[in-house]
């Protein structure tokens, strides 16, 4: 009996197992309608989306960054290099968890706040799979370090690019600049396609300005990679065009002994070559350690330098807007002569002071503190160059009137930029009645005129126009703008001539003369630098007042702040007769321009002694 | 009377033909040849995969191997036998699982493996066959459809497996495994409003699933499967890069070997999880249809042989053994193609690996076994 239950069981069974399998069959038919609906809607509808994809995914262009020109001063000692650096690199869609990395290697090496915060602005723009860069310049012990930890940090990369090293940073970081990371006012400005794969521009200065020669063309290479971005082939390449290199006028010798005689003050040396225009020496001090700015300087550095009173970070030479003081007598001494208004013989009587017809107010001369009376009781033109006697050039500043005087300064560069290939130049200010007018809307005066005519007053000049100035008497009116770079690539390159200034054969010799014997002469004011002088040089000797001496009131440097004392100033190009050189000096402060003088004997001296050597 | 007559044919069959020799050797033929067809399409597919690594496939070739001697082993032995030899596998297998979670070696944060003299194993495996077997051996012995006191012994013996599982953690396995019990539930003929009921019970317990079982990577999983476009280099990319992978095959594929996605390493795991988008890309849809194809005609032949069955335990068993099945290519072509989470679940037969591979023919060894088990006039 207990069989027949069984086996009737087993029937019943056997039909509702069967009757089940039906139900699951068609469960498991449905399922596999979704599946391959899904997959017919991947492979069919929308293969095309997908094909696109992978293609992409597949196959990538990568930028490959030109090598940057490199500089090289005139006898080809390298100024500017391009050095291997070892970066640390994140690739963001590889790391798994960022802050924990970041903490990781916050162990391994020195990652400071600000290259945290400049990797977090550069993560926030980066293409997709871009490396990040979060440090620089890893020496070998933290690449090391990194290296034996890279198991555990997916992501992170080392790679090694060439970037821009100053073997002499401080002392060439006015004259070249310097590059810097790009930013987004950068971006702005470049070929955004040209950069890809750059990290490094021009920021100021030759480097800036050279910019497009100095970067040259990025090349690209399609590639095939894996997911992990390893590159499996390269498909095609086309190589980039290397910057072209730059061979400057700046000589490394003389821009040493510039920015030694410098040394511990501030101040500015420009030396040019008349002939060429080209730039002899540019020094700025006190200058930095262009190489901080390379990858970005950090907050502490950068507050440093821009806080420090002496302001090392501005370059005096083109931005430095000083009253040129006497080194203009020169030139006012041509406009008088080219005028008419003077001859060389003419002579002004000088009691020690000036006063303008119908003007109760005393113009003082700078000798009479010293000796209570004037330089002599009749001054001529050589006298008056030599002695730098006040009074012969207020008489004669009253006579050209302001205009006059705008007029003919303008000829030698004055009051506008001279145009030199370098950034930030100031074009510092030749006053004029229509300059004050549009500036201060006030009238002219003219007291302000006899200011004017010693160089002080409203004019000011940079350093670099004072040596152009001075070319311009060294070569009798040959004007040519001033030059950095003289050779790019192969092209050499000339400065661009100027208007030529003309003057009579004669007022040349007598202006020159005169600036010989400020040197040479028994009263010359820098006859200080004339012993063992084995050339001849003409020169100007300068002083800047900082701040304003009221009427009567004498000016008295022992009990005068320092930081309010006159600015010294000389200016001189040698030899006389055929002159290779051009100098301009100021030092800040430097009381008068025996500060000056000296460092200008230096530069020639350097100078001339080369050319010795090298002939 | 008349039925015992009707059952007469099937059960004289064999006694009157000579026991053809595939019988003796208790194997199903046209399941063997689905099998090889199958297994010789995988190492295919693996070839490529691999990266042309003719070394992987041999492995796998002897993976197989020692499958296909798993499967004529189990298939030796009689339904019977294992019936009766199920608690005892079920037994070791909790044994071996409890083990694991005190001595376990981990990989990748989890403890999945048991180190046996050098040779690692994972006690989970053993619980895909054991608890589907075990739920056979229980409910054969119990009138049918089993009451509802026996099923809560059922739900007991499938959930102490799985919850160790789970603990390791391992949420795919221990889904299957759960699965594989209940499709035996299913199958002894389980009623509709208890199914209805148990469905209920899980929608509102997914809650508190959610918020106190699952591990934060579980969530991920889903919550990336969900919208895996939010992350698109991140979480999302195994599903992004396999979709584009499919998606890129279009119908007739870009050729063996050819599969750029999956040849330049996009595509993660592409020899074992992810071998499907594989196929999908070097085969195109023509590749996956004759895929399906093999598994449908698989999943048939197991269905036939369920039905044909001698015994409840030999039907349950059957049923789960096959359901399970397709829950591993549902859920395997579902992950890749961005319809489930990614729960590491392989594709069956295709997909390279050991463990899985042994498992699975172990189950057709069994169902070989159900299929040429002899049959007895009643008991």
């Amino acid at each position: 009996m207990a069989s027949r239950i069984d086996l009737k069981d087993t029937q019943r069974e056997q039909q509702m197992f069967a009757s089940r399998s039906l139900v699951a069959l068609v469960l498991v038919s449905l399922a596999i309608g979704v599946l391959l609906s899904r997959y017919y809607t991947l492979q069919i509808s929308e293969f095309e989306t997908y094909q696109t994809a992978s293609e992409r995914n597949r196959v990538q262009l990568q930028p490959l960054p030109p090598k940057r020109g490199l500089i090289f001063d005139r006898n080809g000692i390298l100024l500017a290099d391009n050095r291997p650096s070892y970066t640390l690199s994140l690739i963001l869609e590889r790391v798994g968890d960022l802050d924990s990395t970041l903490e990781a290697l916050g162990q391994l090496v020195d990652i400071s706040e600000a290259d945290l915060e400049r990797f977090h602005t550069r993560r926030l723009q980066r293409r997709p799979y871009e490396l990040v860069p979060l440090r620089f310049r890893l020496d070998d012990e933290e690449q090391a370090r990194i290296a034996v930890n890279r198991h555990r940090l997916p992501g992170v990369t080392i790679d090694a690019q060439l970037q821009r090293y100053y073997p002499h940073g401080e002392l060439f970081a006015h004259a070249l600049g310097y590059v810097g990371r790009i930013n987004t006012r950068d971006m702005e400005r470049i070929d955004q396609a040209n950069y890809r794969g750059s990290f490094h521009i021009g920021k100021i200065g030759v480097e800036r300005r050279y910019e497009d020669e100095l970067h040259g063309r990025v090349g690209y290479q399609t590639v095939e990679t894996n997911a992990h971005g390893r590159v499996l082939r390269v498909l095609e390449r086309f190589d980039p065009v290397p910057g072209r290199d730059l061979i400057l006028h700046l000589d490394y010798r003389l821009q040493s002994v510039a920015h030694a005689a410098l040394e511990g003050r501030r101040g500015a040396v420009v030396a040019i070559d008349p002939l060429t225009g080209g730039v002899l020496a540019l020094v700025s001090t006190p200058s930095f350690d262009s190489n901080l700015f390379v990858n970005g300087i950090s907050r502490r550095d950068y507050a440093a330098l821009r806080d420090s009173p002496d302001v090392p970070l501005f370059n005096r030479t083109v931005q430095g807007q000083y009253p040129p003081g006497s080194t203009i007598k020169p030139v006012m001494a041509l406009a008088g002569l080219e005028g008419g208004l003077v001859d060389p013989d003419t002579t002004v009587a000088d009691p020690g002071w000036y006063r303008l017809p119908g003007d109760r107010r005393r113009y003082r001369d700078w000798i009479l503190r010293i000796r209570g009376t004037g330089h002599a009781p009749e001054v001529d033109l050589k006298m008056a160059i030599a002695e730098s006697c006040d009074v012969y050039f207020y008489d004669l500043a009253h006579r050209l009137g302001i205009d006059g005087i705008h007029d003919y300064l303008a000829h030698y560069g004055l009051g506008s930029r001279t145009g030199i290939d370098t950034t930030a130049e100031r074009p510092g200010i030749l006053p004029s009645r229509a300059w004050k007018r549009a500036a201060l809307s006030q009238p002219w005066f003219p007291g302000e005129t006899l200011s004017v005519g010693i160089g002080q007053g409203y004019m000011l000049t940079t350093p670099l126009q004072l040596a152009v100035m001075t070319s311009i008497l060294a070569t009798r009116g040959e004007h040519r703008e001033p030059r950095l770079v003289r050779t790019l690539g192969t092209e050499d390159l000339e400065a661009p001539l100027q208007d030529p200034v003309m003057v009579d054969g004669a007022h040349w010799d007598a202006v020159v003369e005169a600036m010989r014997e400020v040197v040479h002469g028994r009263r010359g004011t820098a006859k200080a630098i004339a012993r063992g002088l084995n050339y001849e040089m003409a020169g100007k000797t300068g002083t800047a007042q900082v701040i304003g001496i009221a009427q009567d009131e004498v000016y008295d440097e022992d009990v005068i702040d320092a930081r309010h004392r006159n600015h010294g100033l000389f200016v001189a190009f040698a030899p006389l007769q055929a002159p290779t050189i051009a100098v301009a000096v100021i030092v800040e402060n430097g009381g008068g321009s025996s500060a000056a003088y000296p460092i200008a004997r230096s530069v020639i001296d350097a100078w001339l002694q080369e050319e010795v050597a090298l002939n | 009377m008349a039925e015992y007559v009707r059952q007469m044919p099937d059960a004289v069959g064999p006694l009157t033909q000579p026991p053809a020799l595939a019988r003796q050797l208790h194997v199903d033929v046209p399941l063997l040849v689905l099998l090889a067809a199958l297994t010789a399409y995988g190492l295919v597919v693996l070839y490529s995969a691999s990266g042309q690594d003719v070394a992987a496939v041999m492995r796998q070739g002897r993976f197989f191997l020692v499958a296909y001697l798993v499967m004529f082993a189990a298939a030796q032995i009689s339904p019977v036998r294992w019936a009766r030899w199920s608690p005892w596998t079920y037994l070791a297998g909790v044994t071996l699982l409890l083990a694991v979670a005190y001595f376990g070696v981990g990989a990748k944060g989890a403890q999945r493996w048991l180190n046996l003299g050098g040779f690692r194993f994972q006690p989970s495996e053993v619980m895909k066959l054991a608890v589907p077997m075990t739920v056979a051996w229980y409910l054969s012995s119990r009138r049918l459809p089993p009451g509802p006191r026996y099923l809560v012994v059922c739900v007991a013996l499938i959930a102490l497996p799985s919850a160790l599982i789970l603990r390791q953690p391992d949420l795919g396995t221990s889904l299957l495994v759960a699965a594989a019990g209940l499709f035996g539930i299913f199958m002894a003929g389980i009623g509709w409003r208890f199914i209805g009921g148990t469905a209920l019970v899980a929608l509102l317990s997914a809650w508190p699933a959610w918020r106190f079982l699952l591990e934060d990577y579980q969530k991920q999983r889903i919550l990336t499967l969900l919208n895996p476009e939010s992350d698109k280099l991140g979480a999302g990319w195994n599903i992004i890069q396999s979709k584009t992978a499919i998606g890129s095959g279009g119908w007739a594929g870009k050729g063996w070997n050819q599969g750029t996605q999956s040849q330049l390493d996009f595509l993660p795991e592409s020899h074992t999880d992810f071998i499907i988008a594989v196929l999908a890309e070097e085969f195109g849809l023509r590749g996956v249809l004759a895929l399906m194809l093999l598994y449908v005609l698989i999943l048939l032949r197991c269905f036939w042989i369920g039905v044909r069955a001698q015994s409840s335990y030999g039907r349950i068993l059957c049923g789960s053994l096959t359901l399970t099945f397709f829950v591993y290519i549902f859920v395997n072509m579902g992950m890749v193609a961005g319809l489930l989470p990614v729960v590491g679940v392989p594709l069956p037969l295709v997909s390279a690996g050991g463990t899985s591979v042994v498992t699975l023919m172990a189950a057709f060894g069994l169902l070989m076994a159900v299929s040429t088990e002899k049959r007895v006039i009643g008991q």
